[in-house]
């Protein structure tokens, strides 16, 4: 995840606290999906960014997850994701990004 | 409509390893953070010959010795397929080794803010004098004289913010110096980015009049469509680089001016080009720029890191010659455009939408009748290591989604449409360079075999990065056939009229009858 993308996560985590925050995610691949899931919830792997060994323990889903999509209004969702579905592989990115939760959050 | 035409194309590549090392702004970034790196002491390492790069089949795509297509038939990774017999000269345009580079960068400054060793300034002359491209230039006696001891040099490269250092094979032999003592618009590494942008872009137009039949005083206007800023403080962006450029290769008939859209520049360029031309106002125009050190070893931790060797090692350059329709260079459709709008909306579906589907369905012309689409050319080579995907794939599939929900093919056949419109991306990772602009070469040439009839040209740019603001934004034309029809009245197509005349007649006629 980009520098200051991490600063903001970090600057509005400290400001309303973990408990109120998710993040969403729009990665259209797996891997770099995973590893933003897994930079705001236990601290950014690559060592880059101000999130470096800092552990948020944000929830962080992809807007393909039904958690997320089940939120959205079916002719927004329809109107700029539809598209997308078709383009990438929506079940490894969800599984990718679930699991890093799973593992790095309660 | 007496639409303009593409009537040729050049394109350029510069080897630059010793700017990677020294400009590239993820090694600079890294210097700056962390000067004891691992990663820039293993960099150098990796760094091609210019005889690999030369080989290297997506650069042999990039100036047109083998068609993307071609391309696509070549077992990946193409970093260890080489073409063997490649040629530094190929049907669009060259590769061109870093030591004439340098030297062509002193030939194109005309402030003497440029410095070379000695023995390395008489040998990049050498070389610059019986290049057929590079030999006629304006300035190109500037290599005789000036060359410097490199102990002056070394001492004017130590003092802080004096000169940016010029590097080959790992020596020191020359710098750029700052242009003002405290202007930061005119600082020396400034001046080293915008020379470096001209020196390719003069490359590009140069190859441009070599390759076609475009003479340099034909020309009646030039439109420079790079990421750099040149000015001073009082006018930081004010330009020309157009103009600049045109001065060196000796178009004492034009004027120009500087076209920003970040990577979206080249395509609103040409369609503004198409528009004057289209108009009237000029006869000739070029659309061209040059390359950025920036970008150069981008991704450069990722492919050190996997073993690659560093693939970002090109500056690359293009121009392009749209001009008066002649009945049978392919033709700019004015009257299909895409644009993405301030109100259209930033994702990825919103933007592809803007750019493809909204100028398509307008004139009733579906997804099946465009034969090749030109997207974001990247070199999937360069971009799949650092975790950025395929991006013209990706693009291609969008496209190939929204034909889907166009009611035009099956989800199933997506591939298939892929196959069928798109091919793998050759183009360097240099911002506009890779942006639609790349395949217009090719486009153009199957065009004139009849082997295709239409092909969209599609530019995006990312805007928010200049933190002006969060907009994305993005154009794209058709480029198709020339049917042959010239108009050549007051926009009245006279053919026409006699139809409808004659059909007024007929009834008429069967009016009179009953």
């Amino acid at each position: 995840m980009d520098l200051e993308n991490q600063q903001r996560i970090k600057d509005l985590t400290d400001k309303y606290g973990n408990q109120n925050l998710i993040v969403v995610l729009g990665g259209a691949e797996a891997e770099a999906s995973g590893l933003a899931a897994e930079t705001v919830s236990n601290g950014d792997p690559t060592f880059a960014g101000p999130l470096a060994g800092v552990q948020l323990g944000l929830k962080a889903y992809h807007i393909f997850e039904d958690e997320i999509k089940n939120d959205v209004a079916p002719e927004v969702y329809e109107e700029h994701i539809s598209m997308m579905e078709m383009v990438l592989d929506v079940d490894e990115v969800i599984k990718e990004v679930k699991s890093i939760r799973e593992q790095y959050t309660r | 409509m007496n639409f303009a035409v593409i009537k040729g194309a050049s394109y350029g590549l510069i080897q630059a390893c010793n700017m990677v090392v020294h400009q590239g702004t993820t090694q600079t970034s890294e210097k700056r953070k962390n000067p004891d790196s691992e990663y820039l002491k293993k960099l150098p390492e990796q760094l091609r010959s210019f005889e690999e790069t030369v080989q290297y089949p997506p650069n042999q795509a990039y100036i047109g010795n083998i068609t993307p297509h071609e391309l696509a038939d070549i077992p990946r990774p193409w970093y260890e397929n080489p073409l063997e017999d490649a040629n530094r000269v190929g049907k669009y345009g060259e590769i061109m080794p870093e030591d004439e580079f340098i030297g062509l960068i002193k030939v194109v400054d005309v402030f003497d803010l440029v410095f070379l060793e000695k023995n390395f300034q008489e040998s990049a002359k050498e070389k610059i004098i019986i290049h057929p491209v590079l030999k006629d230039l304006k300035g190109v006696t500037k290599l005789e004289k000036d060359g410097m001891d490199i102990e002056e040099i070394e001492k004017i490269v130590q003092r802080e913010y004096a000169a940016e250092p010029i590097y080959y094979e790992h020596r020191l032999v020359g710098y750029v110096k700052k242009a003002h003592d405290y202007d930061q618009a005119l600082s020396a590494h400034v001046m080293f980015e915008n020379l470096v942008s001209k020196a390719s872009a003069v490359y590009a137009l140069a190859l441009l009049f070599q390759k076609t039949d475009l003479k340099a005083q034909e020309v009646d206007y030039i439109i420079e469509a790079s990421e750099e800023a040149c000015g001073d403080m009082n006018q930081r962006g004010g330009g020309n680089f157009a103009k600049a450029i045109g001065e060196v290769c000796g178009c004492v008939n034009a004027t120009g001016s500087d076209t920003r859209g970040f990577c979206a520049a080249p395509v609103h360029a040409l369609i503004e080009a198409a528009s004057l031309v289209q108009a009237g106002v000029y006869k000739n125009v070029v659309v061209l720029a040059g390359g950025a050190t920036a970008k150069l070893g981008m991704n450069g931790k990722e492919h050190v890191a996997k073993k690659l060797p560093v693939l970002e090692d090109l500056l690359g350059a293009f121009a392009v010659h749209v001009s008066e329709n002649d009945g049978i260079n392919p033709v700019i459709r004015t009257d299909v455009i895409g644009k993405h709008k301030i109100g259209s909306g930033g994702s990825p579906q919103a933007v592809t939408q803007a750019l493809v589907t909204e100028p398509l369905e307008k004139k009733g012309i579906k997804f099946s009748e465009i034969d090749m689409f030109a997207v974001e050319m990247q070199n999937p080579e360069i971009t799949e290591p650092a975790g950025a995907g395929d991006v013209p794939k990706a693009n291609y599939k969008m496209i190939a989604a929204l034909g889907v929900k166009q009611g035009e093919f099956d989800r199933a056949d997506i591939d298939n449409q892929v196959a069928r419109f798109g091919m793998p991306g050759f183009a360097p990772t240099q911002g506009h360079i890779p942006s639609g602009v790349p395949v217009i070469g090719y486009a153009r040439d199957m065009i004139m075999q009849g082997k295709i009839n239409k092909a969209m040209i599609i530019g995006k740019g990312s805007l928010f990065l200049g933190r002006l603001t969060h907009l994305f934004d993005g154009v794209s034309f058709v480029m198709e056939n020339n049917t042959g029809k010239v108009d050549v009245g007051t926009g009245v197509n006279k053919e026409e009229v006699r139809k409808i005349i004659a059909e007024a007649i007929r009834n008429l006629a069967g009016s009179l009858k009953t």
